[in-house]
């Protein structure tokens, strides 16, 4: 490896809408778990005779649901309009290079490699695990919407998730829109870790690059 | 329906028929409001429908019971004050009802015989209980005959079929997983007739009148949803006309029997209350001659009333279903806990693993970087 003085380049790898899209869903997730878990198991005590504890609880899950649904929208739409990092095709491993990254990556995690290998975007393993995580927000969206379908019955309402009601029971819906929280959970947590991980290894300021945009790259690259 | 109007020439109409059994008008008016307000008519109906009634012909009605427990019939005939048995019982001219009729064995077949035969595509068939259909429908017989033939006949040939009850819907209960007969509701076995179903365990004879007296007053059967059952009885949610709603909102939960919210008639949302997706008009038809209904009573809504309800709504007193082959105990959050935290323990483990071996692998790139330096 180079010295400290080592040369960088600056490459502008997560576009506006990406990171906008990725914290805005941070915090609409996190209200999402809170105000989830009340709804299933109200552990609140009402306080006060005025008090609107279910309704606000209800009027946050739908506001942040809301949020959460135009989030990724955004994001999907990204995928086909934003630059290559962001691109839909990153997220599947299928190219040579892809599965090799994969295979790489994975070797890293399992100490079968010392260092990580230099991906300017996502890696092939992080981009397949988002891919998966958007899968599970897809379900929540429509699995909430179904749920919220026995509030409204407006077209709008049955588009975006009404139609599940009609095929799947309300029962096994609110089972796993229940349930699929906590795979988001244990993502969050594995994610913040090689978040981390992957900052203080790879070097490229990781970390930094949800924030700013930018990532920098070993000049060697 | 001019036709039904003139069904049977020789009997009284509906307000002759309450006259003579001693209905005073003023009953048969209060009658008539009520059945306006069932059917979410303004009251200036209520003259409107006594005008209806009091020329209508009554319809003759038979009523067949498959695979039941007999709830409907109770619910039917549970009126305590008697006049509004009287009332539902003359509105509806019930020629053939196993439970509550005269005669018995080859007479009473041959009355049902006599209405299907006479009365061909004028007669109202009420369907009490499902129909098996698993090996040739042997599983429910009556008078030697497989319910499905009874039911295709009688069902086929009547003006239309009034299916009442969640096993006459969908099947209900005998349907319920793993539905051992094959049982299936009138729908699913009666095509060519109209059909309206009564959801419900049981369902309210409210709204099996209200069905009759729209169609004596208006000519035509209800609207209907998308379950064939009608609007004005099954369009509204429970939870929405429910009298503890204000306490759902506020979060005042009865957390168990006999606590004090469940004292102070607090929401029964945390017991497993199924309110929130059941869509039937118990809080505003009542039960029991209208003195209250099951919420109003301190118990949770079971969602009789749902497509299936007893695979769907069941447990009836948890919100969320458990996790099946993890024993009850075992609800969603301890196995998703169990994962989040299985989940920091292994990230933690990594982290530890990796300062262990960082130390080794800097040695190893030491010794790499002096053969490269070589
Ligand atoms: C990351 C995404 C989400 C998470 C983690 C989440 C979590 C939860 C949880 C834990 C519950 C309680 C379920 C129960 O036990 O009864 C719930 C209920 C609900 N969620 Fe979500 N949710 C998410 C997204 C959404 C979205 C996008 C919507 C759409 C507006 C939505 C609408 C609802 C509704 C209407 C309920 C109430 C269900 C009921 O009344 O039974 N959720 N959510
Ligand atoms: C609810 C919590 C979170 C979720 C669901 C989440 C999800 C995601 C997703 C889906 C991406 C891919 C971005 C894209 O292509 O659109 C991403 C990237 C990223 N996230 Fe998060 N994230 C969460 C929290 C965090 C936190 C707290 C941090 C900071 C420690 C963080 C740091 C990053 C970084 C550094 C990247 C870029 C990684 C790369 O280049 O592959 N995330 N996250
Ligand atoms: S008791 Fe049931 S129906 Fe009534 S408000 Fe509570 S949850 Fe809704
Ligand atoms: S309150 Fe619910 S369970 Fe009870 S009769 Fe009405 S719909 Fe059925």
């Amino acid at each position: 490896m180079a010295g400290a003085a080592e040369v960088r380049r600056r490459i502008y790898v997560w576009e506006f809408p990406v990171r906008l899209s990725h914290w805005v869903n941070v915090l609409a997730i996190t209200v999402l778990s809170v105000t989830g878990l009340y709804i299933g198991t109200p552990f609140l005590y009402p306080v006060s005779d005025t008090a609107f504890t279910m309704g606000w609880m209800r009027f946050l899950h739908l506001t942040a649901g809301y949020l959460f649904l135009m989030m990724v929208a955004l994001r999907v739409y990204w995928s086909f309009a934003g630059n290559k990092y962001s691109n839909w095709r990153v997220f599947v491993p299928r190219s040579k290079s892809q599965v090799r990254d994969l295979k790489e990556v994975t070797n890293y995690y399992l100490f079968k490699r010392s260092t990580p290998p230099y991906d300017e975007g996502h890696t092939a393993c992080a981009a397949f695990a988002y891919f998966l995580l958007f899968l599970i927000f897809l379900f929540q969206i429509f699995s909430g919407f179904a749920l919220f379908n026995n509030n409204s019955h407006t077209a709008v309402h049955f588009i975006l998730g009404g139609w599940l009601a009609r095929l799947i029971n309300i029962k096994t819906i609110r089972f796993w829109h229940h349930m699929l929280m906590y795979p988001i959970w244990a993502f969050v947590i594995v994610h913040i870790y090689l978040s981390l991980l992957m900052d203080s290894s790879g070097k490229n300021g990781l970390l930094g690059s949800i924030f700013g945009g930018y990532k920098f790259m070993a000049g060697r690259g | 329906m001019g036709e039904g109007k003139d069904l049977r020439d020789s009997s009284p109409t509906v307000y002759q028929a309450l006259r003579q059994r001693g209905v005073s008008r003023r009953d048969f008016m209060k009658f008539c409001s009520l059945m306006a307000a069932t059917l979410a008519l303004p009251a200036s109906f209520a003259p409107k429908i006594a005008e209806a009634l009091e020329k209508a012909k009554r319809p003759s009605l038979v009523w067949l019971e498959f695979q039941d427990c007999c709830g409907n019939t109770e619910s039917f005939l549970r009126a305590s004050n008697p006049t509004v048995v009287d009332i539902v019982l003359d509105v509806l001219s019930v020629d053939y009802h196993e439970t509550i009729m005269a005669p018995a064995g080859k007479d009473a077949e041959k009355s049902l015989q006599d209405v299907v035969k006479n009365q061909k595509g004028k007669y109202i068939c009420v369907v009490e209980g499902a129909i098996p259909t698993r090996d040739g429908g042997v599983y429910c017989c009556v008078g030697g005959r497989a319910a499905i033939d009874i039911a295709k006949e009688v069902c086929g040939n009547s003006l239309a079929t009034i299916a009442m009850g969640a096993c006459a819907w969908d099947g209900g209960i005998p349907s319920a997983n793993p539905n051992p007969t094959g049982a299936v509701g009138v729908k699913d076995v009666i095509s060519g007739v109209p059909i309206i179903n009564l959801p419900g365990c049981p369902a309210n004879v409210v709204n099996l009148t209200g069905t009759v007296v729209h169609y004596l007053t208006f000519g035509s059967l209800p609207l209907t949803d998308n379950n064939g059952a009608p609007l004005f009885g099954y369009g509204t949610r429970i939870h929405d006309a429910c009298q503890r709603r204000a306490h759902y909102d506020a979060g005042r939960y009865v957390r168990q029997w006999g606590d004090e919210g469940h004292r102070n008639g607090w929401c029964l949302y945390y017991m497993g209350c199924k309110g929130p997706e059941t869509y039937k008009n118990c809080p505003t038809a009542l039960w029991n001659d209208r003195t209250s209904w099951p919420v109003g009573a301190g118990h949770n809504c079971i969602g009789c009333a749902s497509p299936k309800f007893w695979d769907t709504m069941t447990p009836f007193y948890s919100r969320l279903a458990s996790i099946p082959g993890f024993g009850v105990e075992s609800t969603a959050d301890k196995v998703g806990l169990g994962l989040a935290i299985a989940t920091a323990a292994g990230v933690t483990a990594h982290a530890i693993a990796r300062a262990g071996r960082k130390h080794i692998r800097h040695e190893d790139e030491e010794k790499t970087a002096k053969t490269e330096d070589k």
